[in-house]
C-alpha cells in the first residue's frame, strides 16, 4: 500500500499524457505533453506550431495554464498523503475504500479531459479561415481522441498516457492488490488464530 | 513441368541478351554511364540523403554552391561574393555590409578555392573558406546556417588566387597574390615592374571558437605570380608551398614572356618560424586600408570595421623561413600528399609531372646545398628535392589530388583526361577522359590527411555538345568518377551554376547533425526586432519612417499603414515570428529599387522603400508560405509630401 500511495507522486517527474499530431509536412509530428501542472512541447516549439496550425480552422489557442493545473496537484498530494496514512495505520478494507477513491478521481479527471477536449475541438471561431462540415452537414469538430488514434484532416493524432499516468495507474492497481493480499492474510490469519 | 522448363529457358535467355547489351555497349567506347549497374550507383532514392557535401564555387558567378554526391543534386547556392536577389544577400541592409571594401561597395567577385576548416589534420565541417580573386578577399561560410558570416578584404593584394587554404588546426587560413603589385601602392611606370613590384602572402589567423579572422603577417615576396598553395601536414606541418609563374617577372604579353624560363619555383615557406618570429616583434607594421565585414547572428546583421595597418615581414629578415623549389614550367597546382611528405608540381606548360620531397628539402637544407638565391631568398637544387617524376602522364597538368591508399589523381587541361598514379613508383594505372577541359578536381577529404576515396569530381570549362543548347552560353559542367577500384569509372556528368572552378568535400554526417533548423526569436538581438505582434508600430524621425513588422502564417502585422509621405525613407523591418523549421516568409512592395527579402523563422530584415507617387500600394508575401499565402498581403497609403495625413497603424480592424 505503501507503494500505491507513493506512485502517483511520479506524475510531478513524468508527464500524464501525450498527444501527438503527424501530417506529410511535419516529418517529425507536432507533439504535446500533459503534464500534472502544465502542458509542454516534445520538440521545441511544437505547441506554438500546433496552434498556428489550429488557427485556420478556428480553434482556440492552447492555453498557457487551466484551472485544473492548480486542483490536480493538489488532489494528487492529498491522496497520496491519505494513502500513506492508511497504509500506516489503516486496514486491508481501507485500502479498497482508497482504489474506490482514486478510480473516481481519475474517472473524474478524464472526464474533464474530455470536456476540455470536446470544447477545444468545437467550440469554433465563427469567423474560421476553413469551415468544414460532416457529411450530415453539421461543423465538423477537430478533437482530438481521449484514447488511441484518429484522423482529422490532414492530421493523424494520436492520444495515449505516458510514464506519469502509468505510475497513476500501478499505483491504484498496487492499491488494489494490497487489499486482496491484506484481505488473505487476515483470513489465514484468522485460521491460525 | 515442360512448361515451367520453358519459361526458365526463356527468361534465362533474356538475361543473357541483356548482359552481353551492356558488355557491348561498354565496349562501345561510349561513356558506360548507361549501364544499369552504373546509372544504380548514383541513384539515391527520393527521400534518402547523399553520402556527401560538395561546396563547389561558382568562379565568376561569385557564390558557392553545394551539391550531394553522389546524386549531383543542387541544394543551394551560397551568397558571398556577389548580391543575390533571391535572399537578399547584399541587398538588405543587415547584409551591404559584407560587399563592403576599401574601393567601397562591390557587388561581386570571381569565388575560386573552397576549403572546409581541419582539427588535427581532418577536416572538421565548421567552416568553409573561400577567396574573391578580382577585389581580394577571403570568405568565410558557416556550416550550421550555410550563410556567409565573415569577409576580410586582403590588402597589398590583387588577384587573390592562391588562396584559401587552411593549414591542419585551422591556424590560419592563406592567401597568395596572383599579380604582384607596388607595396604600397603609388603611381609609377608599368615598365619598371621588374625588382619593384612584389607579392604578398597573408597568413590569416582563424579564432578556434567563433573563426573570426585577422591578418596576422603579410611576406612580401619577389614580383612573381603566385598562383596556388598547400600546406604541409604530419611531418611537414608548419609548412606552407605556393606555386608560382612568371618567374621572368614579365608584365605584358606573359603568355610569352611569362613562359620562358626553363623551371619557376614552388616557394617552400616555414610559418612557424614567422609566427615566432612576429611574436617575438618582428616584422613591420605598415600603413593599409582593408575591410573587415562580420555578420553577428544574434543580431542577424553585418558590420564593416574598416582596418588601418598590417604587419608585414621581408623573408630576408628570417633566415631559413623561406626556400624556392626550381619547377618546371609555369606550375598549377602544388599539392601536398595525406602524408605530408610529398610536393606534387603541376608544371602546367611541362610534359611531366614533377614531386618533391619534403624529406629531401629539410636534408639539402641542412646540407647548405643551395643553388643561387633570389632577392636573398635561396634556390634549392632541382635534383636535391626531386622525389620522382610521372613521365609523359598527359598535356597541361593541373590539379592532383589523393585516394589515401597510395595514388594520385592528376587532372590535365589540354589532354582533357583525370589520370590515376601510384605515389612513389610514379607510374601511370588509369586515365580517363573529362568533357571537356577539366581544370580541378576533388577528392572529398582531398586537402587532409584523410581523404575519402569513394568518388573523384573533375570540373570541366568546357562543355559543347555535352548538354541540350541554350544558345552561346552552355552550361559548365562536373563529371563523378568511382575511384573504388583500381580502375576509375565515370558515373555522372551534372551542369553546374558559374564556372565549377574548384571544390572541397566531407561526409554529409559531420556537417548534417549541426544544421540549424531556425533561428530562436529569444535570441534575436537585431536592435529593431518586434518580437511579438504586440511589439509591432511605426515611427517617424523627420523624413524617416521605420515599420517594426512581423510575419507568422498567414498575415503580416500591421498589414494597413497610412501617413507615410512621398519623399519618405521607409525602412521595413520584417521579424518573422515563426519557430518552425521551412517557414521563411517573403516580402516585397510595389516599386522598392531593391530586392525581397526573404526571412528565416525567427529572424529580422530589413528593406528600404522610398516611394515616389501618392497611392495605396501593396505589399505582399513572396514566398508560398502556407494555404493562406496568397491572402498574406497589406496595404500603405502614401499621401503628397505636405499632406497632414496622420502616421497609423492597423491589423485586423479598420484604421480609424
Amino acid at each position: 500500500m505503501l507503494i500505491a500511495a507513493l506512485l502517483p507522486l511520479g506524475l510531478f517527474i513524468f508527464p500524464l499524457w501525450k498527444i501527438t499530431l503527424e501530417a506529410p509536412q511535419y516529418p517529425t509530428p507536432l507533439g504535446m505533453y500533459i503534464h500534472i501542472n502544465d502542458f509542454s512541447d516534445v520538440h521545441p516549439h511544437d505547441i506554438k506550431n500546433i496552434n498556428l496550425m489550429n488557427h485556420y480552422v478556428g480553434m482556440k489557442y492552447i492555453p498557457e495554464s487551466i484551472p485544473e493545473f492548480k486542483i490536480f496537484p493538489i488532489a494528487i498530494i492529498a491522496s497520496s498523503i491519505i494513502g500513506l496514512l492508511i497504509a500506516f495505520i489503516g486496514n486491508y478494507k481501507w485500502f479498497l475504500a482508497w482504489f474506490i477513491l482514486m478510480v473516481i478521481m481519475c474517472s473524474a479527471g478524464l472526464y474533464d479531459f474530455y470536456l476540455w477536449e470536446h470544447n477545444y475541438g468545437h467550440d469554433l471561431d465563427p469567423k474560421a479561415i476553413m469551415k468544414f462540415t460532416n457529411p450530415d452537414g453539421s461543423v465538423m469538430g477537430f478533437q482530438p481522441p481521449l484514447f488511441g488514434s484518429k484522423n482529422i484532416l490532414n492530421f493523424r493524432a494520436h492520444s495515449y498516457p505516458q510514464l506519469g499516468g502509468l505510475f497513476l495507474g500501478f499505483g491504484i492497481l498496487t492499491s488494489l492488490l494490497a487489499y486482496y493480499i491484506g484481505k488473505k492474510i487476515k483470513k489465514s490469519s484468522f485460521k491460525i488464530g | 513441368m515442360k512448361n515451367i522448363l520453358k519459361s526458365a529457358v526463356a527468361i534465362l535467355s533474356i538475361l543473357v541478351a541483356f548482359t552481353s547489351c551492356n558488355n557491348s555497349s561498354k565496349s562501345g567506347g561510349k561513356s558506360g554511364a548507361l549501364a544499369g549497374n552504373v546509372a544504380e550507383k548514383v541513384y539515391v532514392a527520393p527521400g534518402e540523403h547523399d553520402e556527401f557535401y560538395a561546396f563547389i564555387s561558382g568562379g565568376f558567378s561569385g557564390q558557392l554552391s553545394v551539391y550531394g554526391l553522389p546524386s549531383g543534386r543542387l541544394f543551394k547556392v551560397i551568397p558571398v561574393f556577389s548580391q543575390d536577389a533571391e535572399k537578399a544577400y547584399g541587398y538588405n541592409e543587415e547584409t551591404k555590409p559584407m560587399l563592403n571594401t576599401s574601393h567601397g561597395f562591390v557587388p561581386w567577385d570571381d569565388s575560386h578555392h573552397p576549403d572546409i576548416s581541419q582539427t588535427n589534420g581532418v577536416i572538421d565541417g565548421r567552416w568553409v573558406f573561400i577567396n574573391g580573386n578580382n577585389t581580394p578577399r577571403i570568405a568565410k561560410i558557416d556550416l550550421s546556417t550555410f550563410e556567409t558570416t565573415e569577409i576580410i578584404e586582403v590588402p597589398n593584394s590583387a588577384g587573390n588566387h592562391s588562396s584559401s587554404f587552411v593549414t591542419e588546426n585551422t591556424e590560419y587560413v592563406v592567401a597568395g597574390t596572383r599579380f604582384s603589385i607596388p607595396i604600397p601602392q603609388k603611381d609609377m611606370p608599368i615598365k619598371d615592374y621588374k625588382g619593384n613590384f612584389k607579392g604578398a602572402l597573408s597568413f590569416i589567423s582563424v579564432d578556434p571558437e567563433h573563426g573570426h579572422m585577422d591578418i596576422k603577417f603579410q611576406l612580401i615576396m619577389p614580383g612573381f605570380d603566385y598562383d596556388l598553395a598547400h600546406p604541409g601536414r604530419g611531418a611537414s606541418h608548419g609548412w606552407f608551398f605556393f606555386s608560382t609563374y612568371n618567374s621572368e617577372e614579365a608584365s605584358t604579353l606573359l603568355e610569352v614572356n611569362a613562359s620562358q624560363n626553363d623551371k619557376d619555383f614552388i616557394a617552400a615557406v616555414n610559418w612557424k618560424k614567422i609566427e615566432e618570429y612576429v611574436n617575438n616583434g618582428g616584422g613591420t607594421m605598415m600603413p593599409a586600408n582593408y575591410a573587415h565585414n562580420v555578420y553577428d547572428e544574434s543580431t542577424h546583421t553585418a558590420k564593416s570595421t574598416m582596418k588601418k595597418e598590417v604587419l608585414v615581414v621581408n623573408p630576408a629578415d628570417v633566415p631559413g623561413a623561406v626556400y624556392l623549389l626550381p619547377t618546371p614550367k609555369s606550375p598549377h597546382g602544388c599539392d601536398v600528399d595525406p602524408s605530408g611528405e610529398y610536393i606534387v608540381g603541376n608544371g602546367k606548360l611541362s610534359a611531366n609531372l614533377t614531386v618533391h620531397s619534403f624529406t629531401k628539402m629539410l636534408n639539402a637544407i641542412a646540407d647548405k646545398k643551395i643553388a643561387g638565391d633570389a632577392y636573398g631568398i635561396p634556390i634549392l637544387n632541382f635534383e636535391d628535392v626531386l622525389a620522382g617524376v610521372v613521365e609523359q602522364p598527359g598535356l597541361g597538368p593541373l590539379h592532383t589530388e589523393f585516394d589515401g591508399k597510395g595514388n594520385a589523381y592528376t587532372t590535365f587541361f589540354i589532354s582533357s583526361e583525370v589520370v590515376k598514379w601510384k605515389l612513389g613508383t610514379w607510374e601511370v594505372v588509369d586515365r580517363q577522359p573529362c568533357y571537356y577541359s577539366v581544370g580541378h578536381l576533388m577528392i572529398p577529404g582531398g586537402n587532409s590527411q584523410k581523404p575519402f576515396g569513394k568518388y573523384v569530381v573533375a570540373m570541366n570549362k568546357i562543355t559543347k555538345d555535352r548538354y541540350l543548347p541554350t544558345g552561346p552560353e552552355v552550361t559548365q559542367s562536373a563529371q563523378l568518377y568511382d575511384i573504388s577500384g583500381e580502375k576509375m569509372e565515370l558515373l555522372l556528368d551534372f551542369p553546374t551554376v558559374g564556372e565549377p572552378h574548384y571544390a572541397a568535400g566531407c561526409p554529409a554526417d559531420l556537417i548534417k547533425p549541426r544544421s540549424k533548423k531556425i533561428f530562436k526569436l529569444e535570441d534575436n538581438n537585431h536592435p529593431y526586432a518586434a518580437k511579438s505582434e504586440a511589439d509591432t508600430k511605426v515611427v517617424r524621425d523627420g523624413n524617416v519612417v521605420h515599420i517594426y513588422m512581423t510575419t507568422i502564417r498567414s498575415h503580416f502585422a500591421p498589414d494597413n499603414i497610412e501617413g507615410i509621405k512621398v519623399g519618405d525613407k521607409v525602412y521595413f523591418h520584417i521579424t518573422n515570428l515563426e519557430q518552425d523549421y521551412d517557414v521563411p516568409h517573403g516580402v516585397s512592395i510595389i516599386g522598392a529599387n531593391t530586392s525581397e527579402l526573404l526571412i528565416m523563422p525567427g529572424q529580422t530584415e530589413t528593406f528600404v522603400w522610398e516611394p515616389k507617387q501618392v497611392g495605396v500600394w501593396p505589399f505582399y508575401c513572396t514566398d508560398f508560405c502556407s494555404a493562406l499565402h496568397q491572402e498574406m498581403q497589406g496595404y500603405v497609403r502614401v499621401s503628397p509630401a505636405n499632406s497632414n495625413t496622420p502616421l497609423k497603424w492597423s491589423l485586423g480592424e479598420d484604421i480609424e
